[in-house]
């Protein structure tokens, strides 16, 4: 257990240095000079100077390299171009509004896709897994922000529900949280909650086929006890894959649905940086969000591990 | 011979092909999916002839009016008809979708061979892969984009890159499989120079899934090209396309909300059609498929 523990974990290695490559690359190797990208087109000659000094673009590329490797791994992501701030504590301002609606995403799309894909693959076939599917397809083609606009027009602007835009930390109560996240954590969670449902029930699907479902039949345990205990579980392997991948659709989803509720998280920050080219910051969320992502895939896999002793071995 | 039905063995040999496709078309996914690409594709190729005005022209005289005969759809902010924009805005979407489609199978398919086929290749390339994988998808893009001034080109190259890595993994896999069937090693033991191999032996084999990954690749570009233009860092302005559409609307979305949903509507449908002809491919070409993916 520990040896797979080990060898998993060591895996992540490679991977984050080919994350940090292009990251470091991405600026480096784009067209023309990343001084000249940074500060735009009208910048004075001392500005382009300041910049390269700052990001240290006057050193050979291997040096920066390792210099930028150096001061990251210390958790020194640079200094924000635009505000003269520290990535770090840029990013950690609006850690809270971002962390806050993947929970309640999460949380809301994984309750709702489980049951659903669980049914629907138990009653392949029927009237609810057919509109399921129907459904799904129509929920993976639907983009994020019309959804979202649709959700405002409907919920906020017609019958006046729910706030149209903002967000309210939940220090400030938890009624006035949950108004302002509902209709961000549904748009956001549509896609995901459509990916896991699909797996859930193909996966559930399979697993009834099996000889242990007939052989649990056989000796007369309930149907529910069937689908929950020998199908379902039997089935979380590919669901859980499917809850990490997924992940990436979370992160994506965060910078769109960030600039259509207005709420100012990491993704606003990210958006606002590509607009005003603040590249540090841009670096430091896409290394942030990549290394989450790397991370909680970590943790699955280790997780199956200890669900289930054939993938040790 | 004696297995064979008498009726089909006096019948002429069908070609798989051929078969391929009437099964395919018997498919509702198919059916359903593939007409509405062909309605936007034909909407996209015949736009001029739709009844349109120049998508492009700015009347300041008709700024915001509502649905009428003279514009169907109604104006925008700057007086430009919404109908024909919206018409136009086709043609944008299919040629950032097809071109990311295929230029990311072309690549893909290349590096894919390579690393599948020799050994020594794989380690490096596929670690290579992995982590362009870890680094999510539409952040890699917005960031490649920010990059460059926004043009058709920079977009492309910006969507394309981040899907490379998905039509390495399933080419790489098909080939590992491919490899050690007896008319592979048939082939090298009658000396097959190994690029012939590839290209005649194994590559066929990859055609069934990139034709299906290739779908999801087109449909995925046009929402991820889309979600860019929203944000403002995609398609040139001037260029009508969707996502630039629901940008430019969505200030003024209280007011007119047809600005935001119109595009919106034409937007999902597309995508929708690609998807619905993406997953019935993936039924009738190969069920297998389906769990590579």
């Amino acid at each position: 257990m520990l040896a797979f523990v080990a060898k998993r974990t060591l895996a992540v290695i490679p991977v984050m240095v080919v994350v940090s490559v292009v990251v470091f690359l991405l600026l480096r190797l784009s067209p023309g000079d990343p001084a000249l990208v940074i500060a735009g087109d009208n910048a004075d000659a001392e500005a382009l100077q300041r910049i390269r000094t700052a990001l240290g673009l006057d050193q050979p590329l291997a040096t920066q390299f390792i210099i930028w490797m150096g001061n990251t791994l210390s958790g020194d992501l640079g200094t924000s171009i635009f505000t003269n701030l520290p990535v770090t504590e840029l990013i950690l301002q609006r850690v809270e509004p971002t962390l806050s609606l993947a929970l309640t995403t999460m949380l809301f799309a994984i309750s709702v896709a489980v049951p659903l894909g669980t049914v629907a693959g138990a009653t392949a076939g029927s009237w609810l897994d057919r509109t399921l599917m129907a459904v799904s397809v129509v929920g993976f083609s639907v983009p994020a922000f019309v959804l979202g606009y649709c959700m405002i027009y409907l919920f906020s602007l017609k019958f006046g529900w729910l706030p149209v835009q903002g967000f309210t930390s939940i220090s400030e109560g938890v009624l006035p949280f949950l108004r302002s996240i509902a209709l961000p954590t549904v748009t956001l969670g549509l896609a995901y909650m459509v990916l896991i449902a699909r797996i859930t029930r193909a996966s559930v699907l399979e697993m009834m086929g099996e000889d242990f479902i007939r052989t649990a039949r056989a000796k007369g345990v309930a149907e529910r006890l069937v689908i929950t205990h020998h199908a379902l579980r039997n089935a979380a392997i590919p669901i859980l894959t499917v809850i990490g991948i997924g992940v990436a659709l979370l992160i994506s989803g965060v910078v769109v649905i960030e600039t259509v509720f207005n709420i100012p998280g990491i993704g606003r920050l990210v958006v606002d940086a590509i607009l005003k080219r603040d590249y540090p910051v841009i670096q430091g969320v896409i290394l942030l969000f990549s290394a989450v992502y790397v991370l909680i895939n970590l943790a699955i896999d280790i997780g199956y591990a200890l669900l289930d002793p054939r993938v040790r071995y | 011979m004696t297995l064979l039905s008498p009726q089909l063995a006096g019948d002429e040999p069908r070609s798989p092909i051929f078969d391929l496709i009437s099964q395919a078309v018997r498919n509702p996914s198919v059916m359903i999916g593939g007409s509405i690409v062909a309605a936007i594709v034909i909407m996209a190729l015949a736009a001029p002839l739709l009844g349109t005005v120049d998508p492009v022209r700015i009347d300041p005289g008709m700024r915001l009016k509502l649905p009428s005969d003279l514009a169907w759809f109604g104006t925008d902010l700057f007086g430009r008809d919404v109908y024909s924009r919206v018409v136009y805005g086709a043609r944008s979407s299919l040629i950032v979708g097809l071109t990311v489609a295929v230029t990311a199978i072309t690549f893909g398919v290349l590096i894919g061979l390579v690393a599948g086929y020799f050994r020594s290749m794989d380690i490096v390339v596929m670690r290579v892969m992995d982590g362009l994988m870890a680094i999510p998808t539409f952040l890699l893009a917005i960031a490649l984009v920010s990059l460059t001034r926004a043009s058709v080109g920079t977009v492309i190259v910006a969507l394309t890159i981040p899907e490379i890595p998905r039509v390495v993994r399933l080419v790489r896999s098909v080939v590992l499989t491919v490899r050690e069937e007896p008319y592979v090693e048939a082939a090298i033991s009658i000396g097959t120079p190994t690029p012939l191999i590839l290209v005649r032996h194994i590559m066929p084999s990859t055609i069934a899934p990139l034709l299906v990954l290739g779908s999801y690749i087109c449909a995925s570009a046009i929402l991820v090209e889309a979600a860019l233009s929203f944000l403002g860092t995609g398609l040139p302005p001037e260029i009508p396309s969707w996502g630039n559409m629901i940008s430019e609307g969505r200030t003024f979305f209280q007011v007119a909300p047809r600005l935001v949903f119109l595009p919106s509507l034409f937007l999902a449908l597309t995508v929708l059609g690609i998807n619905l002809l993406g997953d019935g491919l993936r039924d009738t070409l190969d069920p297998r498929i389906a769990k590579r993916m």
